[in-house]
Order: structure tokens, then sequence, then C-alpha cells
């Protein structure tokens, strides 16, 4: 509400809206390409950027400072602190690559493929509600949800578990964002939270696992030992 | 006008751009190179041999060859390279040029089937798996530029680009340039798909199935494959980078101008391929599949955000 920002214009706001959505699902999607796992952890970093920038756009385009500060917060989090903390785990655990998904790679990449369409086609009706720019991209945040659901199903790393969730987890905040333009700061710093709590568990997790079982493949701990 | 223009350049850069990529590559390998002109000098050696073909083939080998050269000179004179107008306008279509290539390449693999030897047969068949995932990939992302025009004319939908030029960062476009950018490069079987430089059998795809082709026939191959290249680099440039590229019934000044820009963005986007082919190994044949997957993803999801974002 400050009169020191400056105003985006909308020729501008569209594209670069456009442009960190883009980005948003290219780095989703890339995450079921890649098998490398400290590739994986990159992307993630980078999918937190693009959600700090479109955070960051939306705040500078309604002028609320408020918005941009939880933008730089964000982006702090899940593209600094969160990838820090998943790569310290990833040099403890050892193993870095996904070797034999459950579903293999051309196939889940298909598969994705079809949760766009599904997202697409879920999203219609949120869209019509009120058709901005921003409503126009949420049925990206819930193809980033689905396909961060995928990964969690179907990959057998521990680490790649984590990313799928927390994939999941930045398509939520971003629908949040795109659909009521700023979350009150709490919500977001509850949500936040969380997020990290989950991955710092996940990263004492990997550890006790790597001494206790010598490796993070979550399928060898189906059966009970005493 | 511009269309002879692009054909004659076509027809004669070709090689040079081949030329140019090999060149490049040496330099980085730290080697001194040939020279830019030995593609050329190679076609006229081949040129002055006897024509041979081998015992047992018929008129589909030797045919092969000739449509291969006619198909690329067809879609050479029909893309939009230098000037966005094409005497053949009607047919300038996005399907006709993706079959025109497709009709090419079987012609290709038919012809080294037709020799009935084993790496013939492995060739066309790796070919045809290469070539199963690329078309609809091409089709996918050039559709999803033609969303935003409501045509599948490619001369169209450059034009549109001249005039809107922030329309080439929106993520359909970049997505399909992702996509389209693979595609290429699967397509010519440059590094990451194929390797142009190798005659090892268990890798091999294009080499394997021109391995029984000799004299003029094998120039005519070579130098069609050099203008699948640069037509195809030249699509990918006129489409997602039209700058300078001449518009309506623009004079012989302006297409000259056009030509020599053109020039200049196909042999960077060369020299950047090949240098990029420098830090790159060959993927092994089974990941190739994952590879085109991923373009086919991308191309598709440039289809549906220019649906849904715009």
């Amino acid at each position: 509400m400050t009169e020191t920002m400056f105003t985006l214009p909308p020729s501008l706001y569209v594209p670069l809206l456009d442009l960190a959505c883009g980005a948003f699902l290219l780095t989703g999607m890339m995450v079921l390409w890649r098998r490398d796992l400290a590739a994986i952890v990159r992307l993630f970093a980078l999918q937190g950027i693009a959600l700090a920038a479109l955070i960051v756009v939306l705040g500078v385009y309604e002028q609320d400072v408020e918005l941009v500060a939880v933008g730089l917060g964000v982006g702090a989090l899940r593209a600094g602190l969160l990838p820090y903390l998943m790569r310290r785990a990833l040099i403890a655990g050892g193993a870095g690559r996904e070797v034999r998904p459950v579903v293999n790679v051309a196939t889940s990449l298909l598969v994705a493929a079809v949760l766009a369409m599904l997202a697409y086609a879920v999203a219609q009706p949120l869209i019509r509600l009120s058709p901005t720019p921003a409503t126009q991209a949420v049925p990206i945040a819930l193809t980033v949800l689905l396909v961060g659901f995928f990964v969690l199903v179907t990959r057998r790393r521990a680490l790649s578990q984590v990313v799928g969730f927390l994939l999941m987890d930045n398509a939520i905040t971003m629908t949040a964002f795109l659909t009521t333009s700023g979350v009150p700061l709490v919500v977001e710093l509850g949500i936040s939270m969380d997020v990290l709590l989950a991955v710092l568990v996940f990263q004492v997790l990997t550890t006790r696992m790597r001494a206790a079982f010598g490796g993070t493949d979550l399928d060898e701990l189906r059966e009970l030992h005493d | 006008m511009g269309a002879v223009l692009q054909v004659v350049l076509v027809a004669v850069g070709s090689p040079l751009l081949v030329g140019m990529m090999r060149q490049v590559r040496a330099r980085l390998e730290g080697r001194a190179g040939a020279g830019i002109g030995q593609p050329w000098r190679d076609l006229r050696k081949l040129v002055r041999k006897e024509p041979i073909a081998p015992d047992g083939t018929g008129w589909v080998f030797r045919a092969a060859p000739l449509l291969l050269a006619g198909t690329v000179l067809v879609v050479a004179a029909v893309v939009p390279l230098v000037s966005t107008t094409s005497p053949l306008d009607e047919v300038a279509d996005l399907f006709a040029v993706v079959a025109l290539l497709a009709l090419g390449s079987v012609a290709l693999a038919l012809g080294a089937l037709d020799t009935s030897t084993a790496f013939g047969g492995m060739g066309a068949s790796r070919e045809m798996i290469v070539l199963a995932l690329v078309e609809p990939t091409i089709l996918l992302s050039v559709f999803a530029l033609s969303v935003r025009v409501g045509t599948t004319n490619l001369g169209t939908i450059v034009t549109s680009a001249v005039a809107d030029p922030l329309a080439v960062i929106s993520p359909a476009s970049l997505l399909a340039a992702a996509a389209l950018a693979i595609v290429t490069i699967a397509e010519t079987g440059r590094i990451p798909v194929d390797n142009p430089s190798t005659h090892l059998e268990l890798t091999m795809i294009h080499e394997a199935m021109v391995l029984e082709y000799a004299g003029p026939d094998l120039a005519l191959i070579e130098w069609a494959s050099a203008m699948r290249l640069s037509v195809l680099l030249g699509l990918l440039t006129s489409l997602f980078a039209p700058w300078g590229i001449a518009t309506g019934n623009a004079g012989l000044l302006a297409l000259l101008l056009a030509a020599v820009v053109v020039i200049a963005k196909v042999a960077l986007l060369g020299a950047l391929l090949a240098a990029g082919e420098v830090f790159m190994a060959k993927l092994r044949l089974f990941r190739i599949p994952e590879l085109l997957a991923g373009s086919f993803l991308m191309a598709l999801l440039a289809v549906a955000a220019s649906f849904f974002l715009a």
C-alpha cells in the first residue's frame, strides 16, 4: 500500500507471471526425468526460486509489501535451507542415484502428461469462478501437486520421496497464492515450519536408517525383524 | 524469389555448415581440423567415382537417395528461412513439412532394408524407433505455437512472431523451443542420440543405414543429411528468434539482408550445438526413448499452456 513502490504494468505482469509458472512446472517435471539425486535436489531448489519469483511478482503487482516479504522468505526457505539440509542428508546417505523406480522413467513421463491433462480438466470450474491471469495458472499448480504425489508413490529412495512430498507442498503454497493472492503471514509461517520440521526429521531418519540397514531403499523395509 | 534464394542457400551452405561444426569440434578437442570446405571436397570426390550398387538390390535402394534429397529440397523451399512468403504457400503447412521429412527418412530406411544386410536392417529399425517418437513431438510443439495464431501455416506463425516479439518468452513458446531442440538433435542424428562420426556397430543409427551406399549415391545422401540439419536448425531459429526475416513482398535488398541474418543465426546455433557435443557423451540406445518421451511431454505441456494460460 506504500507509494514508494513502483507499479507493474499488466503488459509486463502477465508474461512474468506466466514465465514463473512455466519454470515451476518445468522443474517439477524434470524431477521425474532425472535419476541423479543431487540433480533432483538442485531442481527442487530451482523450483523454490520460481515459486519465490511468482509470489514477489504477485506482491509487486498488488503493491503489497508483506506479500513481497513472504515471497523472499519462501525463497530463502525452499531454495536455500531445505535444499541445503537435503544435500547434507544426501552426502551422509551415500548412494546418489534413483536406481530402479517402481514405474520406469519413460512411462512416468507419459503418466505425467496424463496427470497434466487431468489437472487442467479439474481446474476449469475453479478458473471460471474468477478468470484472472493468476487463477488461470492454477492448473499448473495442480499438475505439480499430482506429479509430486506420483513421485512420492513410485520412487524408492527416501530422498526422492521427500522431494515428492515437498513438490506437493510447493504446489499447495502456489495454489494458495494464486487463488487468494495472499495467505495470512501466520498461516504461511506455520506451513513453512511444518515443512522444515519434516525435512529435519527426514534427515535424522536417513542417518538412523543408514546406520541400521546400510541404505535408504524404503522397499527393503517391509518385513519386521526382531 | 525468396524461395529460390532459400533453396540455393541451403543447397550450397549446408555442407559448409557441417564443415564448420566439425571444425569447431576439432578446435575444442585440440585438433587442427580439416577446414570448413572439407565436406564439399568429400562430396566432389564421391561424385567422381563410378556408381555401384550391391548385388540383389532393387529400385528401392536406388530411389532412396533421390527421394531423400528431393524431399529436403522441397522442404527448403517451403519452410520460412529467408522470407515468410513462399510460392507453395497453400501447402507450406506444418503437417506437409513433417510428412515430407518423414517420407525422406522412410525412403532411406527402406533402402537400407533392401540391401538385406544385418547392419542395414538394424539401422532401419533404430531409425524407425527414433522417428516414431520424434514426429509426434515436432507436430505437437509447432502446434503449440500455431494455437496462438490460429493456423498451421508456418509462414503465418513466423510473421506473427515477428510482429509480437514478447510472445517468444511465454512458457508455451519456451517449452516448445526446448522440445523442438531435442527433437532436432534426434532427427539429425547428433550426439546425445546418435554419433555422426562413429562406425561402431553397437551404437550407430544413421551410419548403419547408409553403409552399403557408395559413390554418387553416398554423396547425395551426405548432402541431403547436411541439408536436413540446416533446414531444421533454420526452422528452429525462424520459429523462436525470427528477427530479420523478410515478411510480405520484400525487395531484393531486404532478402539479401535476411539471408545474411539467417546464415549468421544458423551458424551460431550450429557452433553452439557442436560445442555442446564436445562436452557430452552419447546416450545408451535404451535411454533414448526416455529423452524423447521427455521432449514429447514438454511439447504436450506447451500445447496445454498455450490453451490454458492464454
